[in-house]
């Protein structure tokens, strides 16, 4: 609730899925985009299957436009987005739109903050009016700050204080990363969130919350005047505002291999991999991301993927291993390989079994089949992805946030398509190079003072 | 044609608190097999796909105590090597179609589901391989010891994780010698002794034609969805219809407490006792009522006090989980560890107030809106219609149970969630785990 996800992981997801399969018998009804005069932009996808409307605001701002001291401020404003306006009470917001049987949340990451309702379509004006309050009005009291920056530390806690495996994605993007603001995580550091005032986040609404920074995206049963209609009544009189330059803060060229170890109570050990490689910029001139897409599919991309087939089937090295791309990104894009290690068998040698199964493509390549399944998967996927509103949505938001166009999504699947295995190889050869690599493992501990969890023998009963 | 599309458009007109349709919202379509097999259908040509699934009385309920894990075991095996194709194979087939092929695993109900693209290519590739996976799995032994370890070490894992340690502990609390306590992957000492004969056995006599329910959605015809039915049910064991017997679940008869020390930097707390079966007579006042305790998302009681006034948590919640015998009632969240104490009194102040006083008429107004108003987000896609067609398949839950859904939460009275909390919900008879708190703290 109120949601934290890193949009890496949401951008791999939608990587994959891009389309235009020959299935298709009725072609889904066209999407429209428009800018309205104070520089909103808004995309309506039409989907008449049920009587509902999914509505998001994305605004192109998160974790990577934080300067040091005060991360995770774009994730605290989130929260603080429901706590209040001029003229609605905190908490009020969510209280409304569950009374127009409505679900909403919200979720931050490195490259966007995302707010979403759904609702029956009859309710798209309500949702529109409550976004437009709160994209400016909104009211930031001390004392809802006060008691919200403590949830966040919760949550904080929960999503990576206490988990080993967020531990060690924590330190991999923070060893692998030296002046790319991508090495700072999205929930914040927690002596940040501590020290962290309300003035800050203030501050932070201020620079990046204008209609000339957001899109808006809506799904449903609703047609694009309408929505359009609607959204120059409520948006229409929120003033644009110049937006602060923003810098790019490459990172320099790595020179040898990094290497960081985690030590946290668990039991198996973990790796994690990862090396940069170029994100998504040019749907129709690049070739590479979509190479390393089919790369990542082939390695993990389903069960007769080489990871699972050879390392956990086959070898019995690993319990589990995948690869992922993220291709969708404002910033650098990112290859990861992560594996855990079948009980008895180390960190080490499960990535070296990793590393064998990168040194087989760069020195074999892959089989036409395998690309062939590959690219299966993603025609299929696209076609089961027309069964949820909100993930097309989701598309549509993070593709526009990254700079690429919803409307060369049926593009990106040709493109996808058009793979060879040479690329795939020339690919692999190309980026995942022994001083590119960043490497984070998981040193497992053993829970101190813990009691065994043994059947409750002697239960102790109370008042 | 558009049955669906239509359907639900028609739901919008019909849907106010006040007026709604004897109609059919969804048309439906059951039938049985030759065999016995329930079949469920809904037809829709929106997109070229089509979910299916196949499920059994064969959950981790049916587990015994000291072969605790066969039931999951069964269950995760059957896409390993069956008909002749190895693990690989099969694999390989799945992926050349773009077919997603998925286990059914619950307390109650076990089972595969498959959702493909209807191109006849396709379609016939994967029908093929789910009829075969479901009724002749070959369990191979190299599988299954492979298996074994794999699980034991996830096992051994979950078992250094806070909320892993909470629900373990909370369930055979709660459930003592039922086999809902039993966690449903099996315990390390049981996997350990799980043999191929145990899974074969398991099959042998869970994964039965005349018990199974069959659930379909997507593009294609009657006629199609009865030769589906009948070719993925066809060539299953045979036996009775009946299901297997579950023993019924004590009620707790004085609170329990546990505090288990760990060092994470949160407590993670679960309070609840057993608490309704699908078919329970308050299971509407109950329902309705828990959205206004803890079900709610933002607006419930419990996170207005714990998260929203007081900062305490992330996380807090309640909720009913209806099964075969009555599943858990729970209450749950996690708070920085030094704060276990202020947050259980304040949670247990809370729910002894509503289980006293019940909602507010306004409380319950709100509940209503947001459940009968939100009911078209529930039917909005495929796979949330397919996972109704189950769960009134698995339970036998009336074909209407959509329509009477909106009816019956529309009915509910403040007095009825009073009565129903008062007479089902003790707060002075349930278990508490808190994991994580500091040693020698009190629940």
């Amino acid at each position: 609730m109120r949601l934290l996800t890193s949009s890496r992981a949401i951008a791999f997801v939608f990587a994959l899925i891009a389309l235009a399969p020959a299935a298709l018998r009725a072609a889904p009804e066209a999407t429209s985009e428009q800018r309205l005069a104070n520089g909103l932009q808004v995309i309506v996808k039409p989907d008449h299957r049920a009587p509902v409307v999914v509505v998001m605001v994305w605004y192109r701002v998160g974790s990577i436009d934080e300067i040091n001291g005060v991360t995770g401020v774009a994730h605290a404003l989130e929260h603080m987005m429901f706590k209040g306006t001029r003229t609605t009470g905190a908490g009020e917001y969510s209280r409304i739109i569950a009374a127009a049987g409505g679900r909403d949340n919200a979720f931050t990451g490195n490259d966007s903050t995302a707010y979403f309702a759904l609702l029956q379509k009859s309710q798209l004006d309500l949702a529109l009016r409550l976004e437009a309050d709160r994209m400016a009005n909104l009211t930031l009291a001390p004392e809802e700050w006060a008691k919200e920056i403590k949830v966040v530390m919760e949550e904080r806690r929960y999503r990576t204080d206490d988990r080993p495996r967020s531990l060690v994605y924590e330190q991999l993007m923070a060893t692998a990363l030296t002046a790319h603001p991508y090495r700072k995580p999205v929930i914040g550091w927690m002596s940040d969130l501590q020290n962290m005032t309300v003035e800050d986040a203030r501050a932070f609404y201020r620079r990046w919350y204008a209609p000339n920074n957001a899109v808006l995206v809506v799904v449903g049963d609703v047609s694009p005047q309408e929505v359009v209609a609607a959204a120059e009544k409520y948006f229409g009189g929120i003033q644009s505002r110049p937006l602060p330059e923003r810098k790019p803060q490459d990172e320099p060229p790595q020179l040898g291999a990094k290497r960081v170890t985690v030590k946290a109570p668990a039991e198996l050990p973990y790796v994690v991999m990862v090396f940069r490689v170029p994100p998504l910029r040019d749907p129709r001139e690049d070739w590479e991301p979509y190479a390393l897409e089919m790369l990542s599919a082939v390695l993990s991309g389903n069960s007769a993927a080489r990871l699972p087939g050879n390392l956990v089937r086959a070898e019995r090295l690993a319990s589990s291993a995948s690869a992922s791309y993220d291709g969708l990104a404002r910033g650098p894009g990112f290859f990861y390989l992560s594996a855990t290690p079948t009980p008895g068998r180390t960190a080490s040698e499960v990535e070296q079994g990793l590393r064998r199964e990168m040194a087989r493509i760069i020195s074999e390549g892959v089989s036409g089949d395998e690309l062939d399944r590959a690219k299966a998967q993603a025609v299929a996927a696209h076609v089961f992805e027309r069964d949820s509103m909100m993930s097309q949505a989701q598309e549509i938001g993070a593709m526009e946030i990254s700079g690429i166009s919803h409307k060369t999504i049926d593009l990106q699947l040709q493109k996808l398509r058009e793979v060879t295995p040479e690329q795939v190889q020339a690919v692999a050869r190309k980026y995942y190079v022994e001083d590119a690599l960043t490497i984070a493992s998981l040193d497992p501990q053993p829970l101190e003072g813990r009691r065994p969890a043994a059947p409750p023998a002697g239960l102790r009963h109370v008042q | 044609m558009r049955p669906v599309k239509l359907l639900l458009r028609l739901l919008a007109v019909t849907l106010s608190l006040t007026a709604v349709q004897a109609q059919a919202l969804l048309p439906i379509q059951e039938w049985q097999t030759a065999d016995g097999a329930r079949v469920y259908f809904v037809e829709n040509h929106d997109l070229p796909m089509l979910d299916l699934s196949v499920h059994f009385p064969a959950g981790a309920g049916y587990d015994q105590p000291e072969t605790s894990g066969v039931a999951s075991m069964t269950n995760g095996l059957l896409r390993l090597g069956a008909d002749g194709m190895s693990e690989d194979e099969i694999s390989r087939r799945l992926a050349d179609v773009g077919a997603q092929l998925g286990g059914r695993f619950s307390t109650d109900h076990a089972g595969l589901s498959l959702r493909t693209l209807v191109s006849l290519r396709e379609r016939r590739q994967a029908l093929d391989l789910f009829a075969r996976i479901l009724s002749r799995p070959e369990f191979p032994a190299a599988v299954l010891e492979r298996e074994k370890v794999r699980l034991i070490g996830a096992l051994k894992e979950a078992d250094t994780r806070p909320d892993s340690i909470a629900a373990v502990n909370f369930y055979r609390m709660v459930y003592r010698d039922h086999p809902y306590a039993l966690r449903s992957s099996g315990e390390v000492a049981t996997v350990e002794k799980i043999t191929r004969e145990q899974l074969v056995a398991f099959h042998q006599s869970h994964y039965v034609a005349q018990r199974a329910v069959v659930a379909l959605i997507g593009d294609v015809s009657r006629a199609e969805a009865e030769a589906i039915a009948l070719e993925v049910t066809r060539g299953l064991p045979q036996a009775s219809g009946a299901e297997p017997p579950l023993p019924p679940v004590p009620e707790l008869t004085a609170s329990a407490a546990r505090v288990i020390a760990h060092p994470a930097s949160q407590a993670h707390i679960l309070i609840g006792a057993p608490g309704i079966t699908r078919d329970d007579p308050d299971y509407f006042p109950l329902y309705v009522g828990n959205y206004v305790l803890g079900g709610g998302g933002f607006i419930s009681r419990i996170t207005e006090e714990v998260r929203q006034k007081r900062g305490l948590a992330y996380s807090a919640y309640s909720y009913f989980s209806p099964l075969r015998r009555p599943g858990p009632f729970l209450i749950g969240l996690q708070t920085r560890r030094d704060q276990s104490q202020e947050a259980l009194k304040v949670v247990r102040e809370v729910v002894r107030d509503f289980a006293a006083g019940g909602p507010t008429e306004d409380e319950l107004k709100a509940a209503k809106q947001n459940i009968i108003g939100g009911f078209p987000l529930r039917v909005d896609s495929n796979a949330k219609i397919h996972e109704y067609l189950v769960l009134i398949g698995a339970y036998r839950l009336p074909l209407t149970y959509l329509d009477d859904f909106v009816r019956k939460v529309d009915a509910v009275t403040v007095s009825q969630v009073k009565d129903a909390f008062a007479r089902r919900v003790h707060p002075d008879r349930m278990v508490t785990v808190v994991v994580g708190a500091d040693e020698g703290s009190k629940p």
